[in-house]
């Protein structure tokens, strides 16, 4: 199962801040596609942060990691 | 010192944390919350992190601005939750040998922090509430961005 925690206006979106995905194995690529077609969430400027560190779409996730959806930051 | 709290900032402590004998400036910047931006009026900020890895990435521009700037130290703290009006959101303090690199190295940080570290901020206004998109305030979500 992969966790993916939600935040800012993607967590008021879906009403949770977090899911978890029944999946072994996925791309990040893979992750971004199901987040548009199974939650129908914007995330064209979505970084994806796997167990805190900042991944690219080629990076593979795998049971028991945590993701991230970070949307463009605004602290300051 | 690399913190996100939620109670007020104790600026003088962030100040202290980065005096020593050889600094000869400590460039300090505080980010406030302003009320006015263009004609709207902001009533307060709320913010929100992603905790451990925001903490950790303040650590990791701590480490970068060491090796950019030899003799500097840093610290830094970022308060997250409900902030009003003129409250500190974010001190940044930089000790160093000479004023040079104290100034560089924490404008560094504040560009950074802005660009990376997840941190949102959400504005309460006196009509509404928008979360802020991105670190030049000009993209922000509205409902008929979501």
């Amino acid at each position: 199962m992969i966790q993916v925690l939600l935040f800012a206006h993607l967590r008021e979106q879906v009403g949770q801040d977090e899911l978890a995905i029944p999946e072994n194995q996925m791309t990040v690529a893979e992750l971004r596609t199901l987040m548009v077609h199974q939650y129908a969430l914007h995330i064209q400027d979505v970084m994806v942060a796997v167990n805190e560190a900042y991944a690219v779409d080629t990076d593979v996730i795998y049971d028991g990691d945590t993701v991230a959806l970070i949307p463009p930051v605004s602290g300051g | 010192m690399f913190e996100i709290v939620t109670a007020p900032i104790s600026i003088g402590k962030v100040i202290e944390e980065v005096g020593h004998r050889n600094a000869g400036a400590i460039v300090t910047f505080i980010g406030t919350v302003r009320e006015m931006t263009g004609d709207k009026k902001t009533i307060y900020l709320a913010y929100e992190a992603y905790e451990p890895m925001a903490r950790a990435m303040l650590a990791e521009i701590g480490q970068q601005i060491k090796k950019q700037w030899p003799g500097t130290i840093t610290a830094i703290v970022h308060r997250i939750g409900r902030l009003d009006i003129g409250e500190a959101a974010v001190v940044i303090a930089v000790s160093s040998p000479h004023r040079q690199d104290a100034y560089a190295a924490n404008r560094y940080a504040i560009e950074r922090i802005k660009k990376l570290v997840p941190i949102w901020k959400k504005e309460h206004w006196a009509h509404g509430e928008t979360w802020i998109g991105n670190q030049q305030e000009s993209v922000s979500y509205t409902n008929k961005d979501i």
